[in-house]
């Protein structure tokens, strides 16, 4: 099973993994991913971050993406959720699950899901500082070295 | 066809879509991003900014020389920063 959402509200990670594993024995590990507001960056504190994204575009890069691993990993199911919007620091962002009958598999296919989620999906950052000032995150050199370790081009 | 702006560029821009008929001549993106350029100075900035733009057209990433029509679906933004 596949599931993938964009969405304003937040994700409760012991349902989705409930979701992505009921009725079934044949899964032998999930790997999971959350990724989480820092209250700082570049040594700044930040008061919120704000996702914007391309609507149509990002669930068919997250389509891509999962069915992608799902060949790769010969996956029993994965799970991609994504907010958008205002988020304050402590929120989750984003949820990576991947269910396979092994432990390796199910590892690397999250690893391999965020690295290319980081760089081939549609959403861009925006933080607010505490001092009221705005900047848009810059994408990194590191993001992009990270997906290409996969045999995938930024 | 529709031209689309996310994050810095929509600011630039100063609007984050719309409607414009594709001069006759131009076939590629990196051509209708010469002619977008000269539409007004929130164009002109977006596009010289000295930052990479990314493109997409039909919600496929795309690069300079990706051949576009009239009916075509066209989007700019920075590269992605999402995760």
């Amino acid at each position: 099973m596949t599931t993938i959402r964009v969405e304003t509200t937040d994700f409760d990670l012991g349902q989705e993994l409930a979701a992505l594993t009921a009725g079934r024995a044949d899964i032998g590990g999930v790997g999971s991913f959350v990724g989480v507001v820092r209250d700082t960056s570049g040594g700044r504190k930040i008061s919120s971050m704000t996702l914007e994204h391309y609507p149509g575009m990002t669930e068919r890069a997250l389509a891509t993406i999962a069915a992608d691993a799902t060949q790769r990993w010969n996956l029993l199911g994965c799970t991609l959720i994504h907010r958008v919007g205002v988020l304050l620091p402590g929120a989750n962002i984003v949820l990576v699950l991947a269910a396979a009958p092994h432990r390796h598999a199910a590892l690397e296919a999250t690893a391999y899901l965020i690295d290319w989620l980081k760089t081939r999906a549609p959403f861009w950052k925006k933080e607010r500082f505490l001092d009221g000032t705005e900047a848009w995150v810059d994408a990194r050199e590191s993001d992009a070295a990270a997906t290409a370790k996969w045999g995938v081009s930024g | 066809m529709k031209i689309l702006y996310f994050a810095w560029l929509r600011e630039r821009v100063g609007t984050d879509e719309e409607d414009v008929t594709l001069p006759a001549g131009i076939t590629d993106v990196a051509g209708l991003v010469a002619w977008l350029r000269t539409r007004s100075p929130g164009h002109e900035q977006a596009f010289t900014h000295g930052r990479i733009v990314r493109c997409a057209v039909n919600q496929d990433f795309a690069t300079p020389d990706a051949a576009i029509t009239d009916r075509d679906e066209i989007a700019f933004f920075p590269p992605v920063t999402g995760g």
